[in-house]
């Protein structure tokens, strides 16, 4: 690569590229240029096409038409490697690292250099790159060791390693916290400076506002079109993203009858390889209330909630307080049949829907059915009542499906989880447990699930929401509760607290806990 | 005694360690192949294929050229089984499983056919075919290994291709370890995305891994053929030792260096029931039994300790498809 670019001559240009997987069109005629010394955001809603296309600048991918030039002149891009050649490097969202190898190994991985193989030499040029562009990095330590702020420098560092002119990030932030987004952006502003044309795809308006020159936005596989970030507002990128305009302010209802539902006191879980999950987990879970649950992405949230579910055998308390008779129930230990059968009603929608929730190769019926499958007095199986839940449900929260034998795989993400949700809350639940319930769905998708969850707490359930988007937890939580690493690091009130707040609790120094709980032991 | 227990306990792990060596290579690259017991036998029964038809069609023996034509022929009789694993696996993306285990069923048949085969063209009495003449080309020792005493008898009384398997072991190891070639091969056993993003050909390292692995896994049949049965082919005589061969991988954590030691033990183990006196049939597949007893074992307490350091290569038994979503 040439250290000197010309700068009316883009770095990448796209022209006409089109990409169907069967008969789902994923990109259609999408044209895009990218300047060297640039920022550019693509934005665009899940499933919009972005990650496609950027897939197929880095070799993932091969576009059934269209063409693509690096530098002004055109290239034939059949894999990853001819990638690196024309100087483009991407930052996949699921890192592409191999975990039991050191960070200098993986960034070394796949080159062909001259001379032995030295992996002392590529530690020290590793350390020129950081000390360049700011990085903090131990090129020597394993990648599972490593927090995922870290995997994405490793990921940025290879990029540079190969001496790529035009990086590609794919949603680079979702896993990080407001600070380490930031400093995150301080990299990118620097290799702005150093004339390297960045392409950064979220979906995020703040984040775009904050660091693009220019924005593209894609709908539905083709491109909206392309605005300077300095002419446009967050609404109009919305209005361009969705093709209609709709309301970014998320209902939240003032809490009423707020009682305590649900008592959780010492809960320590231990896994089996030894690692402490939960550590001395203490909160109250209010009827009538939304209570958000934030913390980098492993930090507990799962285990607590499968905890409360009865999937998990945690040590602690788990005080349920019925809301007609006011008697206490100890959940904890108990298997989710046996907290069913004290009449307790708890819902829970898992993180993996199509795991844990739901049959994907099943219709919405039968995954209906799934919630009652001890009820029913003879061997044969009562179809009409789920039937016509589902029929319900379908209709009620607008559930595009052609009809209810579907298998729920064949539904796009926002609709298996309006399917999931809405064959939670049929049961009228006491407790609510939602794990990321909007993960991969769209902004329309999104909202409904929102509101759905706000009814919830307005029919008096208490509502437990964990989630990984802070502006969203702000707005539609009562209270959230920050974990990191097993341990609450802070309760705060959502109508007061602000994002920098919990991105300091998400990061905030747990060892002094984790001394008093091994001090207990 | 005990230097004739060792020196038995060598012979016998040497085939082990050659299917060993093999299946590292092919794990190291994503690909589980259980078809290792097929192949070595195949191997095996190439190597006798080569070696018969030489000896009866050519007009004066010459030893080299015997060694030679035995090796490659069943070289490349295990290459076509670990090329036939490879499409089937790879380019069709069949599950590994079951090609494996049908590779297995499928070698043992294609063994017995042509041993079979060989048999009738000899019209022997026996069900067995004597290939002397090359088998005592392979077993040439050092000529002075029975002077010096049980350390020659343990350790310098074997053939050339004992010492080449250890060799082998020793040299897939640094590969491993230590070249740009290694760390290529474990990034695709390890995360197959990882390394395709990186550039790496995933599909060419894991044919190559695998093909290699099949021809090394071959030569261990060969062995057990040409040396510990002194040339002796008899259908289904090569018994359970490809499956001992995978589960010393297990045992030996993925090290061919660790699986030279652990080949030793396992060998060791297989025939120490003809050491100890007056044991009856059963008592004697009893003490059969102790490596796979000893791998479970393994497992169990492999399995209990945190560390994934030791364990399988992370991707092992997957198919990789790049444009899968």
């Amino acid at each position: 690569m040439s250290e000197t670019h010309q700068n009316d001559v883009p770095a990448i240009r796209l022209e006409n590229i089109t990409k169907s997987f069967g008969s789902v069109i994923a990109n259609n005629n999408v044209s895009l240029s990218v300047n060297h010394g640039e920022i550019m955001a693509i934005l665009g809603e899940n499933g919009s096409g972005k990650t496609t296309l950027m897939n197929m600048i880095s070799g993932i991918y091969f576009p059934d038409r269209g063409r693509i030039f690096a530098d002004g002149k055109e290239v034939v891009i059949r894999s990853p490697k001819y990638a690196f050649r024309y100087g483009i490097g991407m930052i996949h969202q699921h890192f592409k690292l191999v975990d039991v190898f050191t960070a200098a190994e993986n960034i070394t991985l796949g080159m062909k250099e001259k001379g032995r193989y030295d992996i002392r030499r590529c530690e020290e040029q590793i350390g020129k790159i950081a000390a360049q562009y700011g990085f903090e990095i131990d090129p020597r330590r394993r990648i599972c060791d490593m927090s995922v702020s870290e995997k994405q420098t490793v990921e940025i560092i290879k990029v540079l390693y190969r001496g790529a002119d035009i990086l590609i990030l794919d949603e680079p932030t979702a896993v990080l916290t407001p600070q380490e987004t930031e400093k995150l952006f301080t990299v990118l502003r620097r290799m702005r400076e150093d004339n390297k044309a960045i392409i950064i795809i979220t979906h995020k308006l703040n984040e775009v506002m904050a660091i693009s020159d220019r924005v593209t936005v894609l709908c539905k596989g083709e491109n909206a079109g392309v605005v300077k970030t300095s002419e446009t507002t967050e609404e109009k990128l919305t209005e361009m993203m969705v093709g209609k305009k709709i309301s970014l302010d998320i209902e939240r209802s003032e809490p009423k009858d707020v009682t305590p539902r649900l008592v959780v006191k010492g809960l320590s879980f231990r896994r089996r390889d030894g690692v402490d999950v939960l550590k001395d987990v203490t909160f109250t879970a209010n009827a009538g209330e939304i209570l958000g649950i934030a913390g980098i992405a492993g930090s507990g949230q799962r285990e607590l909630i499968e905890s409360i579910a009865g999937l998990l055998k945690p040590q602690g308390t788990i005080s349920y307080i019925d809301p007609q008779s006011g008697k206490e129930e100890q959940l904890c230990g108990k298997k989710p049949i046996q907290i069913r059968r004290l009449g307790v009603r708890m819902a829970f929608v898992p993180e993996d829907r199509m795991g844990m929730g739901m049959v994907g190769s099943m219709g919405i019926t039968d995954n209906v059915m799934l919630r009652s499958y001890e009820k029913g007095k003879t061997v044969f199986l009562d179809r009409k009542t789920p039937q016509s839940l589902s029929e319900n449900l379908i209709r009620e929260l607008q559930i595009v499906t052609p009809d209810t034998d579907t298998p729920v795989s064949m539904l796009s993400g926002g609709n298996a989880q309006k399917v999931l949700v809405g064959r939670e809350i049929v049961s009228e639940p006491k407790v609510l447990m939602a794990a990321y319930p909007v993960r991969g769905l769209d902004i329309n998708a999104s909202y409904t699930i929102y509101r759905l969850l706000d009814r919830e707490k307005q029919k008096g359930s208490a509502v437990i929401f964990v989630g990984e988007d802070l502006d969203a937890l702000l707005a539609l939580s009562d209270r959230i509760m920050v974990m990191n690493s097993g341990c609450v690091t802070g309760i705060v009130d959502a109508r007061e607290a602000t994002k920098e707040e919990i991105g300091m609790l998400m990061t905030k120094s747990t060892k002094g806990e984790v001394d008093t709980v091994n001090g207990t032991n | 005694m005990w230097a004739d227990f060792l020196h038995r306990a060598i012979m016998q792990s040497i085939p082990l360690l050659y299917g060993s060596t093999g299946e590292i290579l092919t794990e190291k690259s994503g690909n589980l192949n259980l078809g290792i017991p097929g192949i070595m036998y195949v191997g095996g029964i190439g190597g006798v294929i080569g070696a018969f038809l030489y000896e009866q069609n050519a007009s004066s023996f010459h030893p080299v050229l015997a060694v030679l034509i035995t090796l490659l022929s069943s070289m490349l009789a295990s290459l076509l089984m670990g090329l036939l694993y490879c499409f089937l696996t790879i380019t069709l993306r069949a599950n590994q499983n079951v090609t494996g285990l049908a590779l297995t069923t499928f070698g043992v048949g294609i063994g017995n056919f042509f041993g079979g085969s060989l048999m009738k063209i000899v019209g022997s009495d026996m069900p067995t075919i004597n290939l002397n003449l090359t088998s005592s080309c392979f077993r040439t020792q050092f000529p002075f290994a029975n002077d010096l005493g049980w350390f020659g008898q343990i350790f310098l009384s074997h053939s050339f291709l004992a010492y080449f398997a250890v060799i082998l072991a020793i040299a897939v190891s640094l590969m491993l370890n230590k070249s740009r070639i290694g760390l290529h091969l474990r990034a695709v056993g390890e995360d197959p995305a990882a390394a395709d993003a990186a550039g790496i050909k995933v599909e060419k390292y894991k044919y190559i891994a695998t093909c290699v692995g099949s021809m090394a896994a071959g030569l261990g049949g060969l062995y057990y053929v040409m040396d510990y049965a002194n040339g002796v082919w008899s259908n289904d005589g090569f018994g359970d030792r490809g499956w001992l061969a995978i589960a010393l991988v297990i045992f030996s954590i993925w090290r061919p260096d660790l699986s030279i030691f652990g080949s030793i033990l396992f060998g060791g183990l297989y025939i120490i029931h003809n050491y100890i006196r007056d044991l009856d049939v059963s008592g004697q597949e009893l003490f059969k039994m102790i490596p796979y007893v000893v791998t479970i074992l393994f497992l169990i307490i492999s399995s209990n300790n945190g560390r994934r350091m030791s364990k399988a290569p992370a991707s092992l038994g997957l198919p990789y498809f790049r444009e899968q979503r």
